[in-house]
């Protein structure tokens, strides 16, 4: 493992430096059908799960077969990606923004060779390399996060839960038998990096205990007032501690009652780690979305207060979403998001169908607002 | 022979959806064997070190990061993400395990032949691991030491004429839906705004200046596909303002059955013959349809866009053609005082190049008034929501419009301005007394 620069001169790092040149530029990557037809495409149809068409008012077409990635993929796998394109593609391919990968050809007859191609890739434990689906009223891919691959704040794993998901709603990816899309998505803690917030059915990392203080690196490692400023419930104060040796030190005290256990004190200071084994685990969300179609943007709703981390395949959590989609399947009107199911039914009907328990978990206590979600009518049904 | 046992995770080897732990078991195999007797810049059981971490934390329910990691090259303030584990001795391949972000092209198009230039430095110089892509939009190259951080950044500006993403409180890397290159219902190009804002913006999205981050995305039309009404400060949403285009031969088509409903997204599943007054007259949320004679007829002024009778019949509806954007603001992920989705700022603003209009009337009095009273750590959705959307309206200047509200305040606690009060504040008792005795 000897050191190769590349050319790089560290006596010298300003010299011959390159910056602020952004990425490339879009056009360079697009398929000779899209550059052509750009703007002009006049409608599309879904030939088959995975599968679209784009017609142009130039009467040029353009093919996509939509595969699975699993978004954490190695350069191996790119380059078997990259293989598949050369192969039926002229080189061409693109992603999703749900890290779905997209293969495009310019004629109907391509499209069967390049399906059962991808079809016919199989990782060794039996595994599909790129299932093809993804589209119409259907699973997607599930956004998420890094988990234990990659971050320090998560309160469960990403790659592991989707995987376990994934297999688990695996038919409902290569089909299209929903009432509309249903839209999963993961975060690993509620810093919510990526769409839980604004998914049909989410999966979110949570803690259950107050943060551990290492009051003796404390000082040292944070800028108090931050990890102060950080509590949304502030449950956080500064305080004088003397540690065992006698020596007092600056630290900060934590009041237990007022910790929800957000974790955010730990983003801002080190000493203050919050991960706990049985204490972690998982929040189901659902009734969120994005478009503005027939309904508003809606914020997922909290139906599950907490579910345990169940490495490798978190079982109850997989079940009750399973449970979810199915109920939804059952009940819901053809266009009709989870969302829009749940408000058209009440809520109250929302956890009968779907078979959870409601727990004083789920009632909003947060600030002002919290007041807005509570009902304020004598309508609802036993 | 794997040099870490994990029991665990060989679960997730099996099921049919693509397993990531076969993946990248695959990739540790091929590190080992080198067949091209490469000379690896980091350790070559990197892979096999990241399973056995995540093993580690299969077991323990826990994570094995250890808290942050300040990392990255000299000029810029962000687009690397530092890490190390916290058992570095038991794995020393991941003792050092840093993130890049590669800034993405618009649209996410690629070649093969550039995907196979960036595995190949990745290959060389890091883990070989990867995301495609980050949330944000970001091509991430997941693992490497500090190092080879400047060699990696040399090779791709001059090399690949590639440059990072962002990280920290700045701009992060802007990102798009697939827009006009393959959408019929794109009001304007992402491809091009997205790419010319993040070329216009590249000092705000490599050096930290902000009080906290601030994304930009570019959503083509209202079904949102980039999510950029929930996930982006500054929210892009093409839209029009004339007429929906209607061909009464294919409307006809589509009652006929000729055509599918939505493309045939509802395939899988026998919902009967196409009704239209149910699935399009019926659930317009402004009843602003009517079908009769034979003839589909859309009150336009009363439309609100949500794409729905479009998205039904794509090839007999049309967006209009005089077309631009909303813009909202303020989306933003629970922390620290509740997620919020974007507010409706401008109704309408044209969206073609040099698009002067949106940095110099939108972005830079947003920044100029965020950057200038936005406490620290405060997303702008947060400023707005303690200062106010009238003081948004201030500081941009736009005219209160009904459009800008769901609904007018019920609690009656408004505020004036001394200057909109005739007489001013300055009052004498005394005056008061004259006329109203003790």
């Amino acid at each position: 493992m000897a050191f190769v620069s590349s050319g790089y001169n560290p006596k010298e790092p300003m010299k011959d430096r390159i910056t602020d040149i952004g990425p490339k530029h879009f056009e360079e990557f697009y398929p000779p059908v899209i550059k052509n037809n750009k703007g002009k495409w006049l409608y599309h149809e879904i030939l088959e799960p995975g599968v679209l068409v784009h017609v142009s008012e130039t009467g040029d077409e353009v093919y996509t077969v939509r595969a699975g990635g699993c978004r954490l993929m190695s350069i191996e796998h790119i380059r078997e990606i990259c293989e598949i394109a050369d192969k039926h593609c002229n080189g061409y391919l693109r992603f999703t923004t749900r890290n779905n990968i997209e293969f495009m050809v310019d004629s109907k007859s391509k499209v069967k060779p390049l399906v059962d191609d991808l079809m016919s890739r199989k990782q060794p434990g039996g595994c599909y390399k790129f299932p093809v689906g993804g589209t119409g009223a259907g699973i997607t891919n599930i956004v998420h996060t890094q988990g234990w691959i990659h971050c320090h704040t998560p309160a469960t794993d990403a790659s592991g839960p989707v995987k376990a998901t994934m297999d688990v709603l695996f038919d409902d990816f290569r089909t299209m038998r929903l009432p509309a899309h249903v839209r999963v998505s993961l975060a690993c803690c509620l810093n919510m990096c990526g769409a839980v917030h604004c998914s049909d059915i989410a999966i979110l990392g949570y803690h259950r205990k107050p943060p551990l203080l290492d009051h003796e690196y404390l000082d040292k490692m944070c800028e108090v007032p931050l990890a102060i400023a950080a509590c949304p419930t502030a449950a956080i104060k500064p305080s004088k501690v003397t540690l065992p040796s006698g020596v007092e030190v600056k630290s900060v005290a934590v009041n237990n009652d007022r910790c929800m256990f957000c974790g955010n004190c730990y983003t801002m200071c080190p000493s203050m780690p919050l991960a706990d084994t049985e204490g972690d685990g998982i929040v189901i969300m659902a009734g969120g979305k994005v478009s503005n179609r027939l309904s508003a943007p809606k914020f997922s709703k909290v139906v599950v207060a907490f579910l345990p981390n169940e490495a490798p395949r978190w079982p109850q959590t997989t079940a009750v979403i399973k449970k979810i989609v199915e109920a939804y399947a059952k009940g819901a009107n053809k266009y009709e998001r989870v969302g829009e199911w749940a408000e058209r039914i009440g809520w109250e009907r929302f956890f009968e169908k779907c078979e959870i328990e409601f727990t004083h978990h789920l009632i909003d206590d947060f600030r002002d607002p919290a007041y807005f979600t509570w009902r304020q009518t004598t309508q609802f049904k036993f | 022979m794997a040099k870490h046992a994990t029991p665990m995770l060989d679960q997730l080897e099996t099921g049919p959806w693509p397993s990531f732990v076969t993946d990248i078991k695959r990739q540790a195999e091929f590190r080992k064997k080198n067949q091209e007797k490469m000379n690896y810049q980091i350790p070559v059981d990197v892979c096999e070190d990241l399973l056995g971490i995540l093993e580690l934390s299969f077991k323990h329910g826990r994570t094995h990061w250890k808290h942050g990691g300040i990392v990255g090259v000299f000029g810029y303030g962000g687009g690397v993400i530092g890490r190390y584990c916290d058992q570095p001795e038991q794995f020393p391949g991941v003792a050092h395990f840093h993130t890049m972000r590669v800034a993405q092209p618009a649209g996410k198009f690629y070649t093969s032949s550039y995907l196979r230039e960036l595995c190949d430095l990745w290959d060389f110089r890091g883990s070989g691991i990867t995301n495609m892509h980050g949330s944000t939009g970001d091509i991430i190259f997941l693992g490497t030491t500090t190092p080879q951080l400047e060699e990696i950044f040399f090779e791709l500006t001059h090399r690949i004429n590639q440059d990072l993403g962002g990280s920290g409180s700045n701009l992060r890397t802007p990102s798009d839906c697939v827009g006009q290159a393959r959408c019929e219902f794109a009001c304007y190009d992402t491809q091009a705004l997205c790419h010319d804002l993040t070329n216009e913006y590249q000092d705000e999205l490599h050096r930290p200046a902000f009080p906290y981050k601030f994304k930009f995305k570019f959503d083509g039309c209202p079904n949102c596909c980039v999510a950029s009404i929930a996930r982006s400060d500054m929210s892009f949403i093409g839209t029009w303002r004339d007429d929906i285009r209607v061909d009464q031969k294919a409307v006809a088509a589509y009652i006929g059955g000729e055509l599918k409903a939505n493309a045939g997204a509802h395939s899988g599943r026998d919902w009967g013959k196409f009704d239209i007054q149910k699935e399009v007259i019926a659930l317009c949320p402004t009843g602003c349809m009517r079908y009769e004679g034979g003839k589909l007829e859309i009150n336009n002024r009363e439309c609100t866009r949500c794409m729905h009778c479009i998205n039904v019949m794509p090839r007999a509806l049309r967006i209009g053609l005089e077309r631009g954007l909303s813009i909202l603001v303020g989306a933003k992920a629970p922390i620290l005082d509740g997620a919020q989705m974007g507010t409706l700022l401008v109704p309408f603003i044209s969206a073609e190049p040099p698009y002067s209009e949106i940095k110099e009337t939108v972005i830079e009095p947003v920044w100029d008034w965020w950057m200038e009273e936005g406490k620290n750590r405060e997303r702008l959705g947060e400023l707005i929501k303690r200062q106010g959307f009238g003081k948004l309206l201030e500081v941009t200047g736009f005219k209160p419009d009904p459009r800008m509200v769901k609904e007018p305040r019920s609690n009656p606690y408004i505020f004036w301005k001394e200057e909109e009060v005739e007489g001013g504040w300055e009052r004498d008792i005394n005056e008061f007394r004259k006329h109203h005795q003790r």
